[in-house]
């Protein structure tokens, strides 16, 4: 499945560049996780008519991606296949909300168009950073600064595990998919009853390495809890880095740059 | 289907990571106390299961189209309801990280929505008792069809109320409803086969692998009682944030969906009341204002009134600046990343 | 004092079969042993007596001079290192460093040791520059090499190898003969490639039908004819003609 292979890649993409030697790799995961948080939810706090005032803060994936050297190739992936859901959504607005709001030239521009921007920017701001904090990151350090915020022991193993295994279980499925594919009739789809007994298979496989795996961290001195090397101490290089970044979220928050900016120019022109 | 960030106001996302917060708190508490150290890899292979077993579609008898396993309520059969979520949410949480799949913020909502309410409602109050220890094949097909249309109905309703509240996107209540309840009703039957399909096979194969999932639903119903708890008191909260932001909006859809319209006099104190108390529980000033700005759904628009006068000069001005902020923006990346280039 | 003390031990499976019926054997301290059998002989499961994956129905384990019991499981699982067949199985971290740590870090070692155990364990394989690399983006020799490393790692003073060589290429599978014949500790090695053990072991065992009926050098062994048919086992010497071509030339 075309599909699945797809994923595959992505899955190690991302993976591998956080294992880049980057100043940005060296930050507390805490550091760049409250970071992002708080780009989040300053984005989503804008009102929905609010596209311009938006703007400024594309400067926090923009310098993080080239800190981190994010490839343009994955930003873009990335935007292309983010949330259709949102975006379809979003496409209802020009629909039910049609209260003129935009008068250039001789053209009116509904309220609904406006929020549509709005939220085709907030896709745009909100995916840019979750992949640059990965980006950054990588998924050991994560969960590492994720332990240390207070998230459940069993919570960041299991995304550990999981992240390790899912290679593994989707290239089982993608030789399944593809043996399959190569018998049966152009076109025709998995029927259920087909699908039961080949994902059921690779479900029963599922089973059997876990018990293998669980057998094998016996066998390596497992006893019921997971340890892992921890490296990150805070430093003033991420209180610093938190407090400018924060500290620019709020201005461009209070304060609508691009209006200034703009009001500026026109004078200036003028 | 997955709840993005763009549609999610910081109100409803950070209520919805609160609650999914709490019923981790205890799930993750509830997997520990059952000190089997099989779980850890085990939670972590079914979740890579769960991942690779989302991408292969399979054709749903009858019609010409395809669908996959969503993989909440087979989590909870094989795993019990607390490793069930912790799955999940681990699943969830991979795809926002890799995939953009939602977002960071709305996490929060679909480990609500495709997590408590599959794992702490379908899978306790439907699949068990209807499925009881060991059903034949067909009471386990329908106990788990059951299940699952219930789990994604509930989650369907979930999304409208969370987009609803959050006031970003225009889409009324009723039309929403109108589309998204019938679409989950088949992705649930979808849902419904596929889990069936792979559980029947299960236990044909290897039936003593059921029993994982048993063993670990020792003192059920009490232990189920706080996230339960916790569910319902969210939900509602969530609920009344609705009312409270899009009063007229809820009494219409009430109103065509049971055909009479609701009592004038006690909806006006009630709207009253919960205005005060949303007036109290704002977040932010913004918020409130697009919110209340909010055109209803059945009347004439009306021109947002309590915006600042959208007069030319302002448009200019905004649209020059917005114009030469995102110039700005990009120039700098640019410049940054030549830099690293060059090093 | 024997590293590895074995006698009479039987074990069944919960189905009913018979794998081990009365397994005897003592491996001295530094010795490379070889145990070669057809599929379903026991091979794995005298591997797994070894370090208390199983425990003995009957008969007795003792590893150097510990008997096996689930009380003395963690004494014996420090001293006793098992590589298992499929290394995927065996890298369960998301990186080498991590994986390659798990075991040192179950040690309960600072930081700064389980950093300097981690570093001499890759270099004594050859891995170190694989240090970050994902498991699924290692080679099966790789993975091997680290599988190897990992349990290196834990500084054990007896190693168990269970098909070691499966699936290598001959550059792998090269480099993995040579790296076990550098080890110092005491080597178990459960094989059915009888090139490898006649390179490696100077003693090996024959296992069938879960005993032990041959106990000697290789090479005498493997030219005993009888017994390789007896056993199901093929020479490493023969079955080298080339096979002709059928087309009408």
């Amino acid at each position: 499945m075309s599909r699945l292979a797809a994923a595959l890649q992505d899955l190690r993409a991302l993976d591998s560049l956080a294992l880049r030697e980057t100043a940005l790799a060296r930050r507390d995961p805490r550091a760049k996780l409250a970071v992002t948080l708080c780009f989040i939810v300053t984005v989503l706090s804008f009102g929905r008519y609010q596209v311009a005032a938006l703007l400024p803060l594309a400067l926090f994936p923009a310098v993080l991606s080239a800190q981190a050297q994010v490839p343009g190739r994955v930003l873009r992936r990335t935007l292309w296949l983010a949330s259709p859901f949102a975006l379809m959504v979003g496409l209802a607005n020009p629909w039910f909300d049609r209260t003129p709001m935009l008068a250039l030239g001789g053209i009116e521009l509904g309220a609904g168009w406006v929020s549509f921007g709005s939220i085709l920017l907030r896709v745009t701001l909100t995916v840019s950073a979750t992949v640059v904090l990965l980006g950054s990151t990588g998924m050991h350090a994560l969960c590492v600064g994720l332990s240390r915020l207070g998230v459940p022991r069993v919570f960041t193993a299991q995304l550990l595990f999981l992240q390790r295994y899912v290679h593994v279980l989707a290239e089982e499925a993608l030789r399944i998919s593809t043996a399959h594919r190569l018998r049966a009739a152009p076109g025709r789809r998995l029927p259920l009853s087909l699908y039961a007994s080949l994902m059921g298979q690779l479900l029963l496989r599922a089973f059997d390495r876990a018990a293998r795996v669980h057998q094998a961290m016996l066998a390596r001195g497992f006893d019921g809890e997971l340890r892992i090397v921890e490296d990150w101490r805070w430093q003033r290089a991420d209180t610093l880095f938190v407090g400018l970044w924060c500290g620019y979220f709020a201005l461009a928050r209070a304060v609508d740059l691009p209006l200034a900016l703009g009001r500026l120019i026109t004078n200036v022109w003028a | 289907m997955h709840m993005a960030d763009a549609l999610l106001s910081p109100g409803t996302g950070v209520l919805m990571w609160v609650a999914s917060c709490a019923v981790m708190s205890v799930a993750a508490r509830r997997v520990q106390q059952r000190a089997d150290d099989r779980m850890m890899p085990l939670m972590g292979m079914l979740g890579a299961f769960v991942f690779a077993a989302q991408m292969v579609n399979f054709s749903i008898p009858g019609t010409g189209s395809s669908g996959h396993l969503g993989g909440g309520l087979l989590l909870a059969i094989l795993l019990g309801p607390h490793a069930a979520f912790v799955v999940v949410a681990s699943v969830l949480t991979v795809q926002a990280l890799f995939f953009a799949d939602g977002g960071l913020l709305a996490l929060g909502a679909n480990m609500f929505n495709l997590g408590v309410l599959p794992c702490y409602l379908a899978y306790p109050l439907v699949y068990r008792p209807l499925a009881g220890r060991s059903p034949g094949p067909r009471r386990a097909a329908f106990a788990t069809l059951l299940a699952a249309v219930l789990a994604l109905q509930l989650g369907a309703l979930a999304v409208v109320l969370q987009t609803v509240a959050s006031g970003i996107s225009s889409l009324p209540a009723s039309a929403f409803l109108g589309l998204m309840l019938p679409i989950h009703l088949a992705i649930g039957v979808v849902e419904g086969l596929a889990t069936a399909a792979l559980v029947g096979f299960l236990r044909r194969a290897r039936p003593e692998l059921l029993d994982i999932s048993a063993s670990g639903m020792a003192a059920d119903r009490r232990q189920l009682l706080l996230p339960l708890t916790l569910a319902a008191a969210l939900t509602g909260g969530v609920l009344s944030w609705f009312a409270s932001t899009q009063p007229d909006g809820l009494e219409w859809s009430v109103a065509r969906v049971a055909g009479t319209a609701l009592p004038a006099a006690p909806s006006q104190e009630l709207h009253a009341a919960l205005d005060g108390v949303q007036q109290r529980l704002a977040w932010l000033p913004d918020y409130a204002l697009a919110a209340a700005a909010a055109p209803e759904p059945a009347q004439e628009h009306a021109a947002p009134a309590a915006w600042p006068e959208v007069n030319a000069v302002t448009t200019v001005a905004g649209l020059v600046g917005g114009a030469a902020t995102f110039a700005l923006v990009m120039l700098i990346g640019l410049f940054l990343r030549r830099r690293r280039a060059r090093h | 004092m024997p590293a590895i003390d074995i006698r009479a031990l039987v074990h069944a499976y919960a189905d009913g079969t018979q794998a081990l019926r009365g397994v005897d054997l003592r491996v001295d301290v530094g010795e490379v042993v070889a145990i070669v059998g057809a599929n379903g002989a026991g091979k794995s499961t005298l591997l797994k007596h070894l370090n208390g994956l199983l425990l003995a129905a009957s008969g007795s384990v003792r590893i150097e001079g510990i008997p096996l019991t689930r009380a003395r499981l963690p004494d014996v699982r420090r001293r006793v290192g098992y590589v298992f067949q499929d290394a995927d199985d065996q890298l369960f971290m998301p990186t080498v460093q991590d994986d390659v740590a798990f075991g040192p870090m179950n040690l309960g070692l600072a930081a700064s040791e389980v950093r300097a155990r981690v570093a001499e364990a890759l270099a004594a394989v050859g891995a170190s520059h694989l240090a970050l690399r994902a498991p699924y983006r290692l080679s099966g020799g790789e993975k091997r090499a680290v599988a190897i490393a990992g349990v290196l790692a834990m500084a054990p003073s007896i190693l168990v190898l269970d098909e070691p060589s499966t699936g290598l290429d001959p550059a792998g599978r090269r480099r993995l003969i040579e790296l076990l014949g550098r080890l110092p500790q005491t080597r178990l090695v459960a094989t059915h490639d009888l090139g490898l053990v006649l390179q490696l072991c100077p003693r090996a065992l024959v296992l069938h039908e879960g005993r032990v009926v041959a106990d000697g050098a290789p090479a005498r062994l493997f030219a005993d004819a009888e017994l390789l048919r007896r056993c199901q086992l093929e020479s490493p010497y023969e079955g080298l003609k080339p096979a002709r071509s059928r087309c009408a030339s």
